[in-house]
Parts: structure tokens; C-alpha cells; sequence
């Protein structure tokens, strides 16, 4: 019995130590330390994704009034501030590219990224959007160390300006942004976090209520030990 | 007023009789361990999944276009969808850990030994159904990892010679798996295999109460009648079924002894189950994978295909073995040798407490190759985890060869006649 436990233990460290092998190859990603709690942040994000990445990358299963709602905004500001193309506001986020020819523009359609961090994680789009250099071979002039030959351009060049990397992999800081590094830094960071926030819009209402659930299910654990021992007490 | 319902009742239905058969006088051993919370908890799981499925079903759609977004139009505007859906998912997984708890007490304590045969080969067939009803509910969010993982393993049966290639077709109704594969397998799960899982739990709970439950000495609480004085025997009342046939020692009614402990078995296991649906429903990417937040495409395969956990045991076994078919049936074996485990041990002590330290390393080995099986399953394959594959599918198996060999003449520990606390 005591072996037994002890065995199942084991192939349980086994499986940790194992898979933590496997997951670690691939790229080095940075963190993204966003915060869902942060509703300046996720507008701000908010904002960012409707002014650079809306045009190509649609938001197709969330709507317009739920993020209002989610994030704090008054269903007015939203109107005015975030909704361009006179949709109504219980609308999903979504924009009018013409699918086939984007796909001849790009190689491919530009992905629905409405999962996507839960497809590639926080840290994977916060990396990943930092990541552009100039490579003149690729048909926008940019490529990216983290997705090799991506399809897109570096959207938020303006901001962040393009590095460059040479043939022995030194990279030279971005140049020519309207932004600073750390600027740069927290529009991604917002961005990711806003992305993070349409994955999975009730993550937080989740974890406020598990918290609950937990706590009642402790007091009803112990009320039913001494249950149990009460009603036990005329066995042996 | 109540007692006259009853009464009314009873004359036109057994009801008063069958909760005394089977709960309030049903005589169950009373040295069950931790090890037989898993009963009942996997009875929990099910009702689980068949309530949460239930309202699942009412805002899904089962159709290739509609589908991933239907799933997300549940995450997001079905009052507490995500709850449902999470409970659903999580249930899933929790369903085959407490399975494969439960079957792993079944071996532990020789729970399939005569007179239990039948009680284990309904069990089995449960595992096999809830096998299938995985598998085809693993294909309905439509993600590319439900697609994916269903193309690898419908193609398995494309390995039998002759009729291989019609017999996928069959299965998938097309060509590719597509919306009629999915059609389909939506009809099976929630119609087709339910029905046959509940039909299938009720006969093993049918049987089990029919020889009786075992208990971790491996003794018989049922005893021959006017074997045992009368001061011996259990204190409580059982119904006449056993009673009559049978002197009852060392037990006690299920119900409110056993019914008051499976509540607190309950809320232990709801704590860990509510910790991870709440805090983790991705199960660390193992209950639900990353690749299935992106939709089904025939045309982009997901960078490794993983079956979900619960299956790497199996597909472990297949992977390493070369050859197609050879690998398909190597798989279907390892579920066919646990039907046959009655037949593979030729003893006659049940509890592990009494059997020999060979028996006891067996379960050991046994054990642990099924957990490194599993989790070469989720892993890529690189030759080093292929030769600890194929190491640990020897185990595997080794286990029913080698219990077949020394269980004829095993040396073990005389088995005390009363349960001794």
C-alpha cells in the first residue's frame, strides 16, 4: 500500500520533470507581466488593436459591448472612441478585408485573433512583437526571430522603429520610432494584455469565483469529517 | 400521509424493498480504505458530465462552419457557459484519473477474482465505452487538435488488411474527416454512448451487489449460514436477501455509514476538482490543448499531435511499435489483457496484504510503467523515449505474463478469517 503510493509519486515527479523537458525548446520568450486587473491598460491595449491590427486581424467571436462593459468604458466613449465603421454596439469586432485576396497579399489570411493568447501565450505575443529586424529578402523588408518569415509587416513600426541583425546574430536596437524602448515596452505590454483579456473574457470573474467555491467547500469538508465520525461512532 | 404514499407505492413497485437491498441494508465491509472513494466518485463524474453535457447541447452546434464559434459564443455569451463548459472539460479528465484509481484498486485488492469475473468485464466494457465517448467528444469544439487527433486514429483503422481503407470510410462518412464526421460522432456522444454507459453502470453496480463487495484484507464478509454464533456476527440489520442465504460478519449497512463517508470523499475530491476548473482548466495545456484554440484546417498540422492524456498509455504502445498494424493491435491488447485478468491470475488470495513480494513488485512495476506510458504518449518521439517505450510496454504486459506463471503456485500469507480492527 505505502509502496504503492510511493510509486505513484514517483511517476508523478516523473511526468513533471518530463514534460518540463519537452516544453522548454523553442525560442527564449520574454514576460509579459501584464495585469487583467489593470482596466487603463486593457483600454489602452484596447485602443492600440483597434488603431493598427483590427484592419487585417478581426476579433470575430467577441463583441463590442461586452469589452465596453468588461473594461469600463460608457457605451458612448465606446461609440465614439472605438467603433470607426458604424456598426452597432452589440456587434462582434470585425472588419471588412476581402479574405481570398488577402490571403494572395499576405500568403495567407491574416489569423482571427481572438485566442490567440491562448493559442501562443501572453509571453509569445509579447515577444513576438517586439521581435521584428529588417531582412530585405521578405517581401515587406522584415522578418521576426520568434515566427521565421511571418507574412506580415511590422505593423507598429512607426512606434517601435526596426533593429536590425547581422550574420552572426548581433542584433542593433531598433531606430527611427516615435517611440523609446520602455514606451514601446508598455504599448506591447497593453496590447498583450488586452489580447489576453478577449481569450478568455471571464477569467477573472473564474478566479473570484473559485475562490468562494473553495472557501465553502473547506467549511463543508470539515462538517462532513464530523459527520461522518459521529454517524461511525457505533461501528467498531 | 407519507407512510400511506408508500405503502401505495410499494403494493405497485419495490421501491421501499430496493433502497433496502441496495443502500439502507446492503452489507458492505467495514475496512474500506481511501482507495474505495473512487466508486462513487466516478458515479459523481458521470452525473457531472451528463447534467453539464446536457446544457452544453442546448447552445452548441454541431455542424463543420458553426461548430468553434459556437463553443466561443458559449465561453463568452451563455449566462456562466464557461462554468459549464469548464466543468465538462475538467470532468473529462477527472473522470479517467478516478477510473484509473478505481481499476487500480481492482487490482491491488484481487477485486476480479471469482466470484467477481463479471462485475470486472462490465467495468472494463465501461472503460471501453468511456474511451469512445472521450474520443468522440474530443472532436466536437472542432479545434485543429480535435481534428488532428481524430484523423491519427480513425487512419489506425485504415491498418487492417483488406477491409481497412472502406471501414475509415465508414467510420468517417467521407473521405476527410468533415462536418457529416462530426455530425456523427455528436449523435454518438450524446445519445449512443451515454445511453450505453448508463445502462452498462447499472449492471455493474447490479452485479457487484449480487456476490458482494470485496474489501482490502481480500476476506468474505458473507458467510456460510449457521457458520458463525450469533454474538459474532454483524450487529446491524440487512435485507432478507442476504441474511437468508448468508451470516454476516464485519459489516455494515452502505447507507448512512457509507453514504456519510462518500459525502466527505465528496468534498475532497471536489476541492481538488473546483482548484483546477477554476484556477487551471487547461490542465497545464493536458486537459486542454493549446493547438485546439485555433480552428480545424485539413490543410495546417498542428507542430506535434498529442492525444489527450488520458489515452498516452495506449497510443504510447502504438507509437513504438514499427509497424502499423502490428502497433493497432499491440493498443487493442493492452485493453484486452486487462478484460482477461481474472484468467491470467490462477490464485486464490485476493488482498496484495497476503500475496507474495513478487506479486506486490509486479503491481509496483505495473503501475509505473503505466504512468511513463502515459506520459511518453503527450511527449514528441525521440529515440530515447521510444527505447523507454518499449521498456515500459514490456512492463506492461510482462505484468499479465508474469502473474500467469507464479499465481499457480504463489506463496502467500495465511488470509485471516475476520476482518481483524
Amino acid at each position: 500500500m505505502k509502496n504503492l503510493i510511493k510509486a505513484i509519486a514517483f511517476g508523478l515527479v516523473t511526468l513533471v520533470s518530463m514534460s518540463a523537458l519537452a516544453s522548454s525548446g523553442g525560442v527564449h520568450l520574454d514576460h509579459a507581466n501584464n495585469d487583467l486587473t489593470d482596466k487603463e491598460s486593457l483600454k489602452s491595449g484596447f485602443k492600440t488593436y483597434i488603431n493598427y491590427c483590427l484592419g487585417c486581424h478581426q476579433l470575430q467571436y467577441q463583441r463590442y459591448n461586452r469589452t465596453f462593459k468588461d473594461l469600463g468604458i460608457e457605451e458612448a466613449d465606446g461609440i465614439e472612441n472605438y467603433m470607426y465603421t458604424g456598426e452597432k454596439t452589440g456587434d462582434h469586432i470585425t472588419n471588412s478585408m476581402p479574405k481570398k485576396e488577402a490571403a494572395a497579399w499576405f500568403g495567407s489570411t491574416p489569423p482571427d485573433l481572438t485566442l490567440e493568447a491562448r493559442l501562443r501565450s501572453p509571453d509569445w505575443i509579447y515577444t513576438y512583437l517586439r521581435s521584428f529586424y529588417m531582412d530585405s529578402e521578405r517581401p515587406f523588408g522584415v522578418n521576426n526571430t520568434v515566427f521565421k518569415d511571418v507574412g506580415m509587416p511590422h505593423v507598429l513600426q512607426d512606434l517601435q522603429g526596426v533593429s536590425s541583425v547581422d550574420e552572426h546574430g548581433n542584433v542593433t536596437p531598433a531606430m527611427g520610432g516615435s517611440l523609446t524602448t520602455e514606451e514601446y515596452d508598455v504599448v506591447v505590454r497593453d496590447l498583450t494584455n488586452f489580447l489576453e483579456y478577449v481569450g478568455e473574457p471571464s477569467k477573472l470573474e473564474r478566479e473570484a469565483m473559485g475562490v468562494n467555491v473553495l472557501i465553502f467547500l473547506f467549511i463543508f469538508f470539515i462538517v462532513a469529517y464530523f459527520l461522518k465520525k459521529e454517524y461511525w461512532k457505533d461501528v467498531h | 400521509m407519507l407512510a400511506n404514499f408508500m405503502a401505495w407505492m410499494d403494493k405497485r413497485l419495490p421501491v421501499t424493498d430496493a433502497w433496502n437491498k441496495h443502500l439502507a441494508q446492503y452489507p458492505a465491509p467495514k475496512n474500506f480504505n481511501f482507495w474505495y472513494f473512487f466508486g462513487s466518485l466516478a458515479m459523481l463524474v458521470l452525473v457531472n458530465q451528463i447534467l453539464t453535457g446536457v446544457w452544453l447541447t442546448m447552445s452548441y452546434e454541431p455542424s463543420g462552419d458553426g461548430a468553434f464559434a459556437s463553443v466561443e459564443y458559449i465561453m463568452r455569451d451563455v449566462d456562466y457557459g464557461w462554468l459549464l463548459r469548464y466543468m465538462h472539460s475538467t470532468g473529462a479528465s477527472a473522470f479517467f484519473i478516478v477510473v484509473y484509481l478505481h481499476m487500480m484498486r481492482g487490482l491491488m485488492y484481487g477485486s476480479y477474482q471469482k466470484p467477481r469475473e463479471l462485475l470486472w468485464i462490465f467495468g472494463m466494457l465501461i472503460f471501453l465505452v468511456l474511451m469512445a465517448e472521450a474520443f468522440m467528444g474530443y472532436l466536437l469544439p472542432w479545434g485543429n487538435m480535435s481534428y488532428w487527433g481524430a484523423q491519427v486514429i480513425i487512419s489506425l483503422f485504415g491498418a487492417i488488411p483488406v477491409i481497412g481503407d472502406d471501414l475509415t470510410l465508414w467510420i468517417r462518412g467521407d473521405y476527410v474527416i468533415s462536418g457529416a464526421t462530426l455530425n456523427r460522432f455528436f449523435a454518438l456522444h450524446v445519445i449512443a454512448m451515454p445511453l450505453v454507459l448508463v445502462i452498462l453502470v447499472f449492471l455493474h453496480i447490479l452485479a457487484l451487489h449480487e456476490v458482494g463487495s470485496n474489501n482490502p484484507e481480500g476476506t468474505d464478509v458473507k458467510k456460510p449460514k449457521g457458520s458463525v454464533p450469533l454474538e459474532e456476527q454483524s450487529k446491524f440489520a440487512f435485507h432478507k436477501q442476504y441474511t437468508d442465504k448468508y451470516d454476516i460478519v464485519d459489516a455494515i449497512p452502505f447507507h448512512p455509514y457509507y453514504s456519510v463517508k462518500d459525502i466527505m470523499g465528496v468534498a475532497g475530491f471536489l476541492i481538488l476538482f473546483c482548484w483546477v476548473m477554476f484556477f487551471a482548466p487547461e490542465g497545464g495545456g493536458y486537459f486542454m490543448e493549446a493547438p485546439n484554440f485555433t480552428p480545424a484546417n485539413g490543410l495546417k498540422t498542428p507542430e506535434h499531435i498529442a492525444p489527450v492524456w488520458y489515452f498516452g498509455p495506449f497510443y504510447t504502445i502504438l507509437r513504438v511499435i514499427p509497424d502499423k498494424l502490428i502497433g493497432a493491435i499491440g493498443m487493442f491488447s493492452a485493453i484486452i489483457v486487462l478484460f482477461l485478468v481474472p484468467w491470467f491470475d490462477r490464485g486464490v488470495v485476493k488482498s496484495v496484504k497476503y500475496r507474495s513480494k513478487l506479486h506486490l513488485f509486479n503491481l509496483i512495476q505495473f503501475a509505473i510503467c503505466f504512468v511513463v506510458l502515459g506520459v511518453l504518449g503527450t511527449l514528441p518521439a525521440t529515440p530515447v523515449y521510444n527505447t523507454i517505450g518499449i521498456i515500459a510496454s514490456f512492463g506492461y504486459f510482462g505484468f499479465f505474463v508474469a502473474l500467469w506463471f507464479y499465481s499457480k503456485n504463489e506463496k502467500c500469507k495465511p488470509v485471516p478469517e475476520r476482518v481483524s480492527h
